[in-house]
């Protein structure tokens, strides 16, 4: 049996060409993109909401789609959870009314425990009895999950779940979403156009542009690659490095072993061991030959220099090694040039603290 | 109320009660069909199906009633048909003014209906699809709760213009006591002969007693239903 989601779509809708080949192994796939870049379009099509042009769909080997043998199945017998945007929970019914929908119309789904569980794990034990006008945005979006969740799914659609929100409803849903990447055993195909967002849930990314598929591979690959960085945008692109909380200072810093030393950053809220990953934004890195003394910037680590790739642009972004984590800094051409920078070269990365905002630091299981 | 109504006028307003149900009760399940079909299907002939929903609204009812009674009275076809095979004669028998009395108060039925489910966003349904319901359990576990409200204004409006419905039914069934005689035929009857104002006067008031009262109690509960649907 194939596990993950197999995914080839040729779709023409008006100017608008989609042709994409990718799969989505378990864990979390992001699909990243901007606007119109074919998104929705991909997850519709997953969903049955879409007949496409042509193409082949299959969930753990099993085909949904298949236009060359005149495959399809219809939405209601994918057994694919989603979750949209806007959440549209059922306004006649309660949250459990909502949440136990699936179960009602099926007569399957989601057992008594599970549901305790569901409920448990997304925080929704007080929301039961309430009716979804008088939920919160990020409330309704934890019910529309639960809701997904409880249809006994063998795959969960997201699409866009957070962008409706406004950035406290977001902090607040994102430890939820950690924890269902953490704990689901289904795989997650995960629309966004948020790098920050990608960076903290994501296990895998593909990145969309313009209806065709630019790069896909694991997240730490894919935010370290400087041939991305264009299409997750050069203010957005940045690498992540993943360690565990190693001490929580009095002055309202945390340290943070890394593979290749330590990194302090503003307090975080993980007790003492917890894996956490970091994004650093390309921008915030600078690069010193030397080990400058006397300089503000808390954090020096010793990278090696991977690769250099410059745009038409003043700047190049470089890729560094650093222990087994890499890095990006974008930096001007004139400064590569004076620090006469080259592959294979050792030098240090300068990092900011400050740069780094609570929302690029998230939870990691293992 | 026996005493203050004779047993004619009695008889009339029973009558149309009686009527009115049924008209509304026989024409809430295919209004809903129709309704449903005009905002959601996109298929040849809409607009045609559109057209013939609403004909009885623009006809003279005369017209309509003598239709009818081309159709269904005993030598028409569809009259016919019932008859040998069914046993049920329309034609002069209070079953007819049902019929005729459904088919004038379709089109509001219809419209009401057709309103209410233009306004359930089709998110919901598509939503209740991916969690496993298959298009006619969407129907019933969505769109029928959400837009109950509507039907219940469509059938309040359907059992008004039952109630009120003349020239279709005094055309097609006639205008015989105690079988087709209903409260707006006997207010004619009445009037026609001397001395009926006071009985034509009394049935004026049980009508305008019974179309208040229907309107009051659906505002009440529409609202209460709205509320429901809203979450409050």
């Amino acid at each position: 049996m194939n596990d993950g989601v197999e995914i080839a779509l040729r779709h023409t809708h008006g100017d608008f060409r989609l042709a994409v080949d990718m799969t989505a192994p378990r864990g979390v796939t992001a699909l990243f993109g901007r606007s119109g870049a074919g998104k929705t379009t991909v997850v519709h099509a997953v969903a049955g909401l879409l007949r496409p042009d042509a193409g082949r769909i299959a969930v753990n080997g099993e085909v949904l789609t298949d236009t060359a043998r005149r495959v399809f199945v219809p939405p209601h017998r994918r057994r694919l959870g989603y979750v949209f945007q806007e959440g549209r929970l059922f306004p006649h019914l309660s949250v459990r009314g909502n949440l136990l929908y699936a179960r009602r119309v099926t007569g399957k789904g989601a057992a008594g425990g599970e549901f305790d569980r569901v409920v448990g794990m997304l925080g929704l034990g007080g929301l039961l009895a309430r009716r979804p006008a008088t939920l919160s945005g990020g409330e309704k979006q934890r019910v529309a999950i639960g809701r997904a969740l409880l249809s006994a799914p063998r795959l969960l659609l997201m699409d866009e779940p957070l962008a409706a929100l406004d950035d406290a409803r977001k902090a607040e849903i994102l430890p939820y979403l950690e924890r269902l990447r953490d704990a689901a055993d289904i795989p997650v195909i995960y629309v966004s156009h948020s790098v920050a967002e990608v960076a903290r849930l994501a296990t895998s990314v593909a990145v969309l542009s313009d209806g065709r598929l630019v790069r896909c591979g694991p997240v730490a690959d894919v935010l370290s690659d400087p041939s991305a960085v264009r299409a997750l945008g050069v203010r957005e692109a940045g690498a992540i490095l993943t360690g565990r909380v190693a001490e929580h200072h009095d002055d309202g810093l945390t340290s943070i072993t890394v593979s290749a030393g330590q990194v302090i950053l503003p307090r975080v809220d993980a007790p003492i061991g917890s894996a956490i990953r970091v994004r650093i934004a390309a921008q915030d890195v600078m690069l010193a030959r030397e080990v400058p003394n006397q300089i503000s910037a808390l954090n020096i680590l010793p990278v090696e220099v991977l690769a250099l790739r410059g745009g038409g642009g003043p700047g190049v972004v470089v890729q560094l090694g650093s222990g087994t984590d890499r890095l990006l800094a974008r930096i001007t051409r004139r400064s590569a040039d004076a620090l006469a920078l080259a592959p294979g070269m050792h030098c240090h990365a300068l990092i900011k603290s400050m740069s780094v905002a609570r929302w690029d630091v998230g939870q990691q299981a293992r | 109320m026996e005493d203050w109504l004779g047993p004619e006028e009695w008889q009339a307003v029973a009558l149309s009660l009686r009527v009115a149900f049924w008209a509304t009760l026989l024409s809430l399940p295919p209004g809903i069909a129709v309704a449903y079909l005009l905002a959601r299907g996109r298929f040849p002939g809409r607009h045609l199906l559109n057209g013939l929903v609403h004909l009885p609204l623009i006809l003279p009812p005369v017209v309509t009633g003598y239709l009818l009674l081309l159709t269904f009275g005993t030598h028409g076809p569809a009259g016919a048909l019932l008859r040998d095979w069914f046993g049920v004669v329309l034609a002069f028998r209070w079953t007819g003014a049902v019929l005729a009395a459904a088919i004038m108060a379709f089109p509001l039925m219809v419209r009401a209906i057709r309103l209410s489910i233009e306004a359930v966003d089709p998110k919901l349904e598509q939503a209740a699809g991916t969690l496993g319901a298959s298009r006619p359990v969407v129907f019933v576990t969505v769109t029928l709760p959400l837009i109950l409200p509507g039907v219940l204004a469509g059938a309040v409006l359907s059992f008004a213009k039952a109630m009120g419905e003349f020239g279709a039914t005094i055309t097609f069934v006639s205008n015989i006591p105690g079988e087709t005689r209903t409260l707006p035929s006997a207010i004619y009857t009445f009037l026609q002969v001397p001395g009926g104002e006071d009985a034509a006067l009394r049935l004026v008031a049980v009508s305008v007693g019974i179309a208040m009262g229907a309107l009051l109690a659906s505002e009440l509960l529409a609202a209460r239903m709205a509320r429901r649907a809203a979450g409050a």
